[in-house]
């Protein structure tokens, strides 16, 4: 009687995480990265939600996948082509120097068309002369189960490098979202920090590109940093909560690709499907929960 | 002109964007508590002018002399209803937000916070979102903001646009507070100078790039307005109040003497 009931909890246990999940090393590679990648862009979204720099972010997602086509081509590590362009891009971006909103996203716009043109050609020599008909796939769409184990500390330390920055530029940061006047009249180098925020948000786009592709890796920027900021009353709840939502995102995506060799036998699904679905979901959830009776009790207590 | 008991000089200050001139020679000096009204119309310089005196706008010619440090409240801000900050999270940023490395937790922040928040009646909604907050409130907020640091000098820009009659009231007579109590000195443009009326000790009124300034009284009559704007102006007293009407343009803008009889007209 009493034997029966573990076995039960282990059934549903086997239900949810599929035989060999946690032992398997591509697995196992894809938490560790997919997590860097969901931490970083979570804390640097909350930032770049509030400044209503949104369609910066995806464009620079966008534009880095010309970077990883670029190293498929040169046969380097997709890592170094999507960081490299990301920061140029971040770095043209900001020299534009554009403070209205408006003209900000025109050129935004424009240079993401660009971006996005050149990595056609790219994708199209890198197919050519490489006969990898996989690039466009895992540029776009990425590879979090096929990131060589080599790569897992260069990633490690691009993650690291940014959780710092972030850490050190904290309160300019959140200061000058607030109110770029207020920040300048407190003697912030408003320019500074908006140089600063594009670059770590270049390492951010480049974690993700490299998990769940350049084209999705706005999902992982603004989804979870969009749905705390609904919720939280304070800043440090917010980065929090992010980073929370990043990772059951990320987490729950990578489970549900590994289980989901046995639905279709013999083939997963993409596991940016799931990451991207359930971030929007995440989102989609907050925004109930800031209507419920209950969340706004809680918010005036 | 530069005595220990000035607290701002404003020295023949004259500042350009390419192919305006937008302030033209504008001298005044602010002694410790005055509360000085900048007064003027949309586009005549009143923003400029506070942004030059904190060294955000680089002048032309003349200068500014400072005594101590400045507080500031910009033009109002549309704050975002998603910004996660509570009211208080705004004022503690007005004492570290220039600072690198995270906030720690603080005890003797937290008393200043409060102290700041209690000193402009903002202890009610301090643990509000500052998106949720009325105009008056966030407005309250600001000026915590501003003078956490204690400054000597605190600059507002418009703060009582967009406010009701109540919120007006209230920040009125709560920069007339610090003023009186503390001893700063204030300087708040408006474009309309009536609530200041009864708090203004000076006024600097700016228009066509110039300005007229000293003590309310010596500046705001018909003589010395006409000179500023180069064409005749009536200043006129009505129940306490001063309208400033530009001649030939009555028949325009109706000063109706009805309910509310005054209304405060813009010089074209």
């Amino acid at each position: 009687m009493s034997a029966k009931f573990p076995d039960a909890a282990m059934s549903v246990l086997d239900l949810l995480f599929a035989p060999g999940f946690f032992a398997s090393a591509p697995v196992q590679t894809a938490l560790i990265i997919g997590s860097a990648a969901a931490i970083v862009s979570a804390l640097i979204g909350v930032f770049t939600v509030l400044r209503g720099q949104s369609f910066a972010g995806h464009a620079l997602s966008d534009i880095s996948s010309a970077g990883g086509s670029v190293a498929f081509l040169l046969g380097i590590s997709a890592l170094w082509g999507f960081l490299g362009v990301a920061v140029l891009a971040a770095g043209a971006l900001e020299l534009a120097g554009l403070r209205r909103a408006k003209e900000r996203d025109l050129v935004t716009g424009i240079v993401l068309g660009a971006g996005l043109g050149l990595t056609a050609l790219l994708l199209h020599l890198d197919i050519g002369t490489r006969s990898s008909g996989g690039a466009a796939i895992s540029v776009m769409f990425g590879s979090i189960f096929a990131i060589p184990a080599s790569m897992v500390l260069s990633m490690l330390g691009v993650s690291a490098v940014a959780v710092l920055l972030i850490g050190l530029i904290y309160r300019p940061l959140l200061l000058t979202s607030l109110d770029p006047n207020l920040a300048s009249a407190q003697g912030v180098r408003v320019h500074a920090v908006g140089l600063l925020h594009l670059l770590i948000l270049s390492l951010a786009v480049t974690l993700s590109a490299m998990t769940i592709g350049a084209i999705l890796s706005t999902a992982l920027l603004i989804g979870p940093a969009a749905a705390a900021v609904q919720i939280a009353r304070r800043p440090g709840r917010a980065l929090i909560l992010a980073v929370l939502f990043g990772l059951i995102a990320t987490w729950g995506g990578v489970l549900l690709a590994y289980d989901s060799y046995a639905w279709t036998p013999g083939q997963a699904w993409p596991v940016s499907f799931f990451i991207t679905s359930l971030a929007f979901l995440i989102y989609l959830g907050a925004r109930l929960w800031k209507r419920l009776p209950i969340a706004r009790r809680t918010a005036e207590a | 002109m530069n005595t220990l008991a000035e607290t701002l000089t404003v020295s023949q200050l004259s500042v350009s964007f390419p192919g305006r001139q937008v302030l033209q020679d504008v001298s005044f000096s602010l002694a410790s508590g005055e509360v000085c009204g900048l007064i003027g119309s949309n586009g005549s310089g009143k923003t400029t002018l506070l942004r030059t005196i904190l060294g955000l706008q680089a002048a032309t010619s003349g200068t500014v002399h400072l005594n101590g440090a400045v507080g500031y409240v910009p033009q109002k801000i549309a704050f975002d209803m998603d910004m996660p900050l509570r009211a208080r999270d705004v004022v503690g940023l007005g004492l570290d937000g220039n600072r690198l490395g995270l906030p720690l937790p603080s005890l003797s922040k937290r008393r200043k916070v409060d102290a700041m928040l209690r000193a402009v009646g903002a202890e009610a909604f301090a643990d509000q979102r500052i998106g949720d907050l009325s105009g008056g409130q966030q407005q309250r907020v600001l000026i915590a903001h501003a003078m956490i640091r204690r400054p000597r000098l605190l600059l507002l820009d418009e703060p009582l646009a967009n406010l009701d009659v109540r919120a007006v009231a209230d920040i009125v007579g709560l920069l007339n507070r610090f003023a009186r109590e503390e001893g700063v000195t204030v300087l708040v443009s408006a474009h309309d100078m009536n609530p200041l009326l009864s708090v203004m000790d000076r006024i600097v009124y700016l228009a066509q790039g110039r300005a007229a300034t000293g003590r309310t009284e010596t500046v705001v009559r018909t003589e010395v307005l006409s000179r500023l704007y180069g064409h005749h102006i009536d200043v006129i007293r009505v129940h306490g109040r001063v309208l400033v009407i530009a001649a030939g343009a009555a028949d325009e803008i109706p000063i109706a003497v009805e309910k509310h009889p005054v209304h405060v007209c813009e010089i074209p």
